[in-house]
């Protein structure tokens, strides 16, 4: 049952992570509104986090080090995602949309 | 705390303590894989972020099988508790009457190139993860990387990234604020 042995193996979690990634890459480059690119970009935080503690469990030498840089992860995609909402609000509030192929004064 | 790459168990029973271990870390799998497909294809706004939620919540299982409970409650609270209603509370703010749907560009060639990016990427990570050789790096037995250990390390090695973490948590706090009320009347 290799299966349910999955959760010894690093290459699970590389996986894992790698799958995140890519879910959050292709949501960025197709989704039409703001809030469906910041989700996006969530995901792609989370399989980055997801590496670090996968490496962290099994290949680093001090098993805090991955922990913490995590934790960074962490308050660093909580302040984005706050300052990516109050951008959204700002630009709802003049355009009326959150449609990107709206948002074009800078087009040129 | 094991340091071996992909340790197996000889021939663990169906019915065993170990089975069952795996069996819930198949679930967290399946929570995450889900949520993130919901949260990337599905047409309305509020179906992503409960994917998402959902996509989270399972990462944080995860983090419980990589030895960290501590990187799991921080998970549920910042990414679930915090981040997805955030989100959802700007979903409800920012989105136009009867126009809630989050479906992809109108241009026919972005969803099939997505698509095929996104592919390439992960087969691209995927091989180069599972056939590069890891080694694991001898583990002094004093280091099991517990909270006491995380908090010690957090102020005094990595005390100067704290500080500086707490500012840019700062200044976003500001930022947001002042970047939501301008052009209220």
């Amino acid at each position: 049952m290799i299966l349910l042995n999955l959760y010894n193996c690093l290459n699970t979690y590389l996986v894992l992570g790698a799958f995140l990634f890519a879910t959050g890459v292709y949501g960025l480059v197709s989704r039409r509104t703001i809030i469906g690119m910041l989700i996006a970009s969530e995901l792609v935080l989370a399989g980055a986090s997801m590496n670090f503690m996968a490496f962290n469990r099994f290949i680093a030498p001090d098993p805090s080090v991955g922990q913490i840089f995590t934790l960074f992860i962490m308050a660093i995609a909580a302040a984005e995602a706050a300052i990516a909402v109050s951008i959204m609000i700002s630009v709802y509030r003049n355009y009326k949309s959150i449609d990107t192929e709206d948002i074009v004064d800078l087009h040129g | 705390m094991q340091t071996t790459i992909c340790q197996t168990v000889a021939n663990p029973s169906l019915f065993s303590a170990e089975s069952f271990v795996g069996l819930i870390f198949l679930v967290t799998v399946g929570l995450i894989v889900s949520g993130a497909i919901m949260a990337i294809v599905s047409k309305r706004l509020v179906r992503c972020i409960t994917g998402l939620a959902v996509s989270f919540t399972g990462v944080a299982g995860v983090y419980y099988f990589l030895l960290s409970p501590f990187l799991a409650m921080m998970q549920m609270l910042i990414y679930v508790g915090a981040v997805s209603i955030l989100i959802a509370f700007g979903i409800m703010m920012a989105t136009p009457e009867g126009e809630d749907d989050a479906s992809t560009k109108g241009n026919g060639i972005v969803g099939p190139l997505g698509i095929a990016v996104a592919s390439l990427m992960f087969a691209a990570l995927t091989i180069l993860g599972v056939n590069t050789q890891w080694k694991a790096f001898p583990r002094p037995e004093t280091a099991i990387g517990d909270m006491q250990q995380m908090g010690f390390m957090l102020l005094t090695s990595h005390s100067m990234v704290f500080e500086l973490v707490s500012i840019v948590l700062l200044i976003a706090i500001i930022g947001a604020l002042v970047l939501a009320r301008r052009g209220r009347n």
